[in-house]
């Protein structure tokens, strides 16, 4: 099913031989993206909102269909989806969103795997407000310690946010019961689903999450644009933290009102054509579940064969876990393993992947990280092998 | 190809370090971080009475290119003053290493060599 999965990629046709194991940092582009953008760009390019010729309604309804895919794709409303231009947007613009309602009073509950892209904005509101930041620790099983953030999580909490899926440990954290947790407190939950939307079902409302947010290219889509979904009731009660043309109802030379959500959050020309893209490509996971089900035979090939070479992996072996998978092996530095790998056409990660407070922890330089996709192969495992061998072989591990 | 960058040379290098440790009392201890790559390398410098470097020892962590650049650089700068050892740049240590670097390992290559520069300034 993979290999057929791959013909719908250019990549593949236009370089056989790659070896593609950094879908966590970006994932490639399936041609019904690049054919959405491209007859965008080519047919009907015209700017969204206001517009009375054929294009810009056709612009328009296109711009609105992308929405409703994305809605679909996570089980919301279509006006419940804002674009940005990727996660760490979409996180900075929460953390400005609920600044008005948090005060040193308060604490924010994140977890020591956090991203730097939900870690930072956070400490920054901190820096402004003088609330406190507590961190839910990450335990020897490389899973969130749920007795600590249970003790953590109390009546000062006014945001519990955290990531969906760790894009170093792999690990899949429990929504429901952080969800739970914060709501028993009515603490806002925000829910970083950048490793899981492509290769996990979603369903916001089952969740109970109040905000999730995601990036369009580690889901098939373009780069430039990322979502930021809100529960109906906060989109139409927060005010927005960006400002200028289309989020506007009325404006005078002294004062403006703001359009409805989510266009109120919306300032500016949205990417459209990125938006576009965006749609084909939730509509691409739609209709590519049951190949997207079979990641997870992929992921236990990958980890098997990983431990088989005598590497140690830096997240949990089994269960829950998306297939961001991080191994050392031996002692080699990650910079070496990756440059080895990298002149045998093997494509991963090596480095803090954006969690710097949570090597720290673990006391490691970094790790290396190989990560799958819908069209990642057997064959594709078996020349990272291939490759790590030749890694022990030089560094005589 | 693979074995050009991880020639035997750089390998021994990597296991084996010339000037590695510390030395009794110098003059400046001195540690470059590259929180990019998780790396740091500590120099110690002793200097003459010219204030040349007289002796100097390295530690730290640090990839096999790293390492093995810190190793070169710590017997290329011994007897070199202040205004020679910050006229040393990246292409001296490719020199030294006798390999070609990509850009994405030029951070590994320097980081020792900056690590001597910034030390020397201080004393």
């Amino acid at each position: 099913m993979q290999q057929h999965l791959r013909t719908q990629f250019s990549l593949f046709t236009h370089d056989p031989q790659v070896v593609y194991l950094d879908n966590a940092a970006t994932t490639q582009t399936p041609i019904t993206v690049l054919d959405a953008m491209q007859s965008y760009y080519t047919n009907y390019r015209a700017n969204i909102h206001r517009g009375f010729y054929d294009m810009a309604i056709r612009a328009d309804q296109a711009y609105i269909a992308s929405k409703e895919a994305v809605a679909t794709l996570i089980g919301a409303s279509a006006d419940e989806i804002i674009y940005t231009s990727g996660a760490t947007a979409g996180l900075n613009m929460l953390a400005r969103m609920l600044e008005s309602e948090i005060t040193s009073e308060h604490n924010i509950v994140l977890t020591e795997m956090e991203h730097h892209a939900n870690l930072i904005p956070w400490q920054q509101l901190a820096k402004r407000t003088g609330c406190e930041l507590r961190y839910i620790p990450v335990t020897d099983e490389y899973t969130l310690d749920y007795v600590a953030a249970k003790k953590m999580i109390d009546s000062n909490t006014k945001v519990v946010t955290y990531v969906h899926a760790s894009n170093s440990l792999g690990t899949i954290n429990d929504v429901t019961q952080l969800c739970t947790l914060a709501a028993s407190v009515k603490a806002y939950n925000i829910v970083d689903a950048c490793q899981t939307l492509a290769h996990l079902s979603i369903n916001v409302r089952d969740m109970n999450c109040d905000f999730l947010v995601a990036s369009g290219h580690k889901m098939y889509g373009p780069t430039g644009i990322g979502i930021v979904y809100g529960k109906q009731a906060h989109l139409d009660r927060l005010d927005p933290v960006v400002f200028g043309g289309d989020m506007i109802e009325s404006v005078t030379f002294d004062t403006a009102t703001w359009a409805e959500s989510p266009y109120k959050f919306e300032a500016g020309t949205p990417p459209i054509a990125e938006a576009i893209g965006l749609g084909a490509a939730c509509h691409f996971i739609i209709e590519q579940h049951a190949a997207i089900e079979l990641e997870r035979e992929i992921i236990q090939y990958l980890v098997q064969a990983l431990q088989t070479q005598g590497a140690t992996i830096i997240g949990p072996a089994s269960g829950g876990r998306v297939g961001a998978v991080s191994f050392s092996i031996g002692d080699v530095h990650p910079h070496d393993v990756a440059d080895i790998l990298a002149k045998q056409g093997i494509c991963v990660r090596a480095g803090h992947h954006c969690t710097m407070p949570l090597m720290k922890k673990l006391g490691l330089p970094g790790t290396v990280r190989a990560s799958i996709a819908c069209y990642t192969t057997r064959a594709d495992v078996d020349a990272l092998i291939a490759g790590l061998i030749v890694v022990k072989k030089i560094f005589s591990v | 190809m693979t074995d050009q960058l991880y020639k035997e040379f750089i390998l021994d290098l990597y296991r084996n370090p010339l000037n590695r440790g510390e030395l009794v009392e110098p003059d400046v201890t001195y540690t470059e971080h590259n929180p990019t790559c998780g790396d740091d390398i500590t120099v110690d410098i002793k200097v003459d009475t010219n204030g040349h470097i007289q002796e100097i020892a390295h530690r730290g962590h640090g990839c096999a290119i790293s390492i093995a650049a810190v190793s070169l650089m710590s017997d290329v700068v011994k007897g070199k003053g202040t205004h020679e050892v910050l006229a040393l740049t990246l292409d001296d240590v490719i020199h030294e290493l006798g390999v070609q670097i990509d850009y994405t390992r030029e951070k590994c290559a320097l980081i020792g060599l900056r690590a001597v520069q910034q030390a020397i300034q201080l004393i």
